[in-house]
């Protein structure tokens, strides 16, 4: 089976975004992947759900993206034989996805390299898998001790750092595992899962509107993102259309997000190479840029402002003005600063050519989002598939083929100042409308899919519908599941005191993948 | 009498100026970065924090690692105590010889080595590295800035250096800027400021003076940082007395203190405005980069030297 026969055969889902969904059997999955592999396509998110207090066994999801749009797979398994065929080979980025579908539901990836469990620490035991309806909730696990098999590089001279998951610093839990010789990095292999907190499970006892909240926490930095994707899983789900005025305020709002994402990274990247002017110059601009989306949304970094059928906040003329006058200050200050960075010969000697990861690597792991943009991977829904609305306003995506810190310095810079101009556009024309609509009631074991490109990439929710407006199953996914395998690779044959540097370049989400 | 009072006066100022000399340096950062700062008062505040607090050991924790702390506060107040600060021809002042100061500050570097590797965490070890890998290229660097101002007194005493720089016509020497020059990239390199090493990172894998100190907590933690602060000090005071001695008080004359002191403080204060000045416009640079940069420090230091002789002062 082609894409263009699975698109044929199969209803594009109800919403903006150009998703068709379907079943397909095993030797149809494995073909489809291939395929859209050869097109140049990608793997977005892999999932499982069981589905058994509906009568069938299991079902494994598979969100692949080619040039038309997702497609979404949907595998039945049986109960008694929850396996099916590995696509780690095809998608490397599969295999953590893989791992964590095992843990959490135990379904099987046939032929996959590598078994080890990936989100399961020793909170619950082996052989219990948490998403599965048969699992109490409530029920409570001695706590055992972990173990976890780190791949051994062996040699003359070489040894282990083991870095975290507690830091010196104030940041989120992850195990950075390096193999080295002197400062050389070797190998780097992570282990993540720190922050696993069961987030899908919680979904699942959870209605329609309650779910909205939770969606809005899974990575508090992408907050608003992950709020609309939610909330076009569900307006998908109940074929709403939200009014003009609600998408651009929308759209306003993830922008003024990506903005002050990318202005504390360049802040954090000026500090890594321990130019702290550069950190104390953009955090007073974050500051600033938070204190007045306050005022305006009544929360600084917009929690719970977008919700099923529209937003929850409104931009009046003065506020017009405030947002404008601070975007140009924004805009003023950071080509300043951009200029002193880029003239800075200790600080671009440290960001040239450090952690590289070249555009054939990067199509080939399938690196996504701002750091795939920065190698030379051309994706960015705002610019391939605009909805509304982004359909009017000629998005100019970034690119770089350069790969390294350097490159995604660089882009974060040309995407604050995109952004600018953006959010002048949508403010410039502000239709009238209703803030929300009414969300018709959902028929359940339907599949919604909502799907942003939020600052760090594109981020999808998956919503599986249950019986009167309940959540059957609810998948996530943040971009940081395709993008931690590859910052592994980025570090090879860097020096031991550049990770940092190249790890804040990245700026990957442990909340939103450990889940 | 006065001498023994000014020897002990000289001490216990050392002692007490150090952490404000930090205080200050951090206060010009934060100034020349668009911050309030947390005011010139904080190191001290931070050591009483530090004293205050219940220390905690690792389990394989030898000896060595507890009195480390110890043997470097020693070590780096009488360097600090050493240095021609006020006034020259103290009781001690025999002993101040340059290149027994080295002798002090390699003590103390052998000393926090061993004791970051003793526990056997992976981060103590690295930052021994790293030390070693500094240390062993300013040492030599360092020695050749005092040759360079030896040559001019003929005189390895450091009393002696200073009393002829500071009692001379007003000359300018050649060979002395070329080492000034060295030296503050030895200081840098030896306080681990900017570009070498960053005083104020949280990241433990780009550490190399923080990494080694790790393992400590409380009262141990507060001697080190105080020990840190006396050896900034310490650096500070020597540049002082090499490259700008003027204003300092002769042999035992007590009236001649007030001057002194407010000289030394005045020195300071742009010193340590001038260090603050030089970590706010430079970033940190690789750590290969480091031997070239105390390569350069060396080359500059040994064409002061050549200088003298070229020059004949």
């Amino acid at each position: 089976m082609t894409p263009t026969e699975f698109t044929a055969k199969h209803p594009r889902l109800a919403g903006s975004m150009p998703v068709w969904h379907g079943n397909v059997d095993e030797d149809e999955l494995r073909t489809l992947c291939e395929a859209v592999k050869q097109e140049g396509g990608k793997l977005l998110a892999l999932w499982g759900s069981d589905e058994q207090p509906r009568g069938n066994g299991y079902a494994l999801h598979v969100a692949l993206v080619n040039a038309g749009g997702m497609l979404c797979l949907s595998l039945p398994l049986s109960a008694s034989h929850a396996a099916y065929p590995d696509l780690s080979e095809l998608f490397p980025a599969a295999a953590r996805m893989q791992r964590a579908t095992f843990d959490m539901l135990g379904l099987h990836a046939v032929g996959a390299d590598d078994h080890r469990k990936w989100l399961r620490h020793a909170a619950w035991p082996p052989g219990l898998h948490p998403l599965r309806k048969s699992f109490d909730i409530n029920s409570k696990y001695s706590i055992e001790s972990d173990s976890y098999e780190f791949i051994q590089v062996s040699g003359d001279g070489v040894h282990e750092i083991p870095v975290g998951p507690v830091h010196a610093g104030t940041i989120e839990p992850g195990h950075f595992r390096f193999s080295i010789i002197g400062d050389r990095v070797l190998r780097l292999e992570e282990r993540l899962g720190y922050k696993h907190k069961g987030i899908e499970k919680r979904f699942e006892s959870m209605s329609l509107q309650q779910g909205a909240k939770l969606a809005g926490r899974i990575s508090g930095d992408s907050t608003v993102a992950y709020a609309w994707a939610y909330a076009q899983a569900v307006e998908s789900l109940g074929g709403t259309t939200p009014s003009d005025r609600a998408l651009a305020l929308r759209a306003v709002m993830l922008e003024l997000e990506r903005i002050h994402n990318h202005l504390g990274d360049l802040g954090y990247l000026g500090n890594d190479v321990a130019l702290a002017f550069g950190f104390a110059q953009f955090w007073i601009l974050k500051e600033d840029l938070l204190r007045v989306i306050g005022e305006l949304f009544g929360h600084r970094y917009m929690m719970d402002k977008i919700i099923p059928g529209g937003v929850a906040c409104n931009i009046d003329a003065p506020g017009h003005e405030k947002l404008r006058a601070t975007l140009t200050h924004i805009e003023q200050t950071s080509a300043r600063l951009r200029e002193i960075y880029d003239e800075h010969s200790g600080a671009q000697d440290r960001f040239l050519t450090t952690g590289r990861v070249a555009p054939e690597l990067a199509a080939q792991l399938g690196l996504t989002g701002l750091p795939g943009r920065a190698s030379g991977q051309a994706w960015d829904l705002r610019a391939d598939f605009p909805c509304a609305p982004y359909d009017s306003l000629e998005v100019q995506m970034a690119t770089h083929r350069n790969g390294d810190v350097a490159a995604r310095v660089m882009l974060r810079f040309e995407e604050i100042k995109e952004s600018v101009r953006l959010i002048r556009a949508l403010l410039g024309s502000l239709p009238e409308g209703t803030l929300v609509e009414e969300v018709a009631v959902v028929a359940p074991g339907k599949l919604g899919i909502g799907w942003v490109e939020g600052w760090r990439g594109e981020i999808m929710v998956a919503l599986h519908s249950g019986k009167d407006n309940s959540i059957h199953r609810l998948h996530p996914h943040d971009p940081s599941w395709q993008n931690w395998p590859v910052l592994e690779h980025a570090i090879i044959g860097n020096i031991v005191p550049d990770f940092p540097l190249i790890n804040k370049s990245f700026n990957l989400s442990y909340s939103g993948q450990d889940l | 009498m006065n001498g023994i009072f000014l020897q002990l006066f000289q001490n216990g100022l050392v002692l007490l100026l150090a952490p404000l000399l930090v205080g200050w340096v951090n206060q010009c950062r934060a100034w020349l970065q668009n911050r309030s700062g947390a005011g010139l008062l904080q190191p001290y505040r931070k050591l009483i924090k530090l004293f205050h607090k219940d220390a905690v050991l690792a389990h394989n924790a030898s000896p060595l690692f507890r009195l480390t702390p110890y043997i470097l506060f020693a070590s780096m107040w009488l360097a600090a105590s050493l240095v021609p600060v006020i006034a020259t021809d103290l009781p001690l002042s025999p002993a101040v010889d340059v290149i027994a100061l080295v002798g002090i500050f390699a003590l103390a570097r052998v000393f926090i080595s061993l004791a970051a590797m003793d526990i056997g965490t992976s981060f103590g070890t690295l930052g021994a590295r790293r030390e070693m890998l500094v240390g062993f290229l300013a040492e030599p660097a360092l020695l050749m800035v005092f040759f360079s101002a030896a040559l001019i007194s003929q005189s390895t005493s450091l009393v002696t250096i200073v009393e002829t720089l500071a009692h001379k016509q007003f000359v300018i020497y050649p060979s002395l800027a070329f080492a000034a020059i060295a030296f503050v990239m030895v200081l840098l390199a030896e306080n681990a400021r900017i570009p070498v090493d960053n005083p104020s990172t949280h990241l433990e894998l780009t550490m190399i003076h923080e990494a080694m100190i790790l393992e400590y907590s409380a009262r141990y933690l507060a001697l080190i940082e105080w020990a840190s602060a006396l050896k900034l000090f310490a650096y500070t005071t020597i540049g002082i007395a090499l490259f700008m001695p003027w204003g300092i008080a002769e042999a035992g004359r007590l009236e001649a203190l007030p001057l002194a002191l407010g000289m030394l403080l005045l020195k300071l204060a742009v010193a340590g405005a001038g260090l603050a000045l030089l970590e706010t416009v430079t970033a940190k640079m690789r750590i290969f980069r480091v031997p070239e940069f105390m390569g350069t420090a060396f080359l500059l230091a040994v064409l002061g030297m050549l200088i003298h002789f070229l020059v004949g002062s």
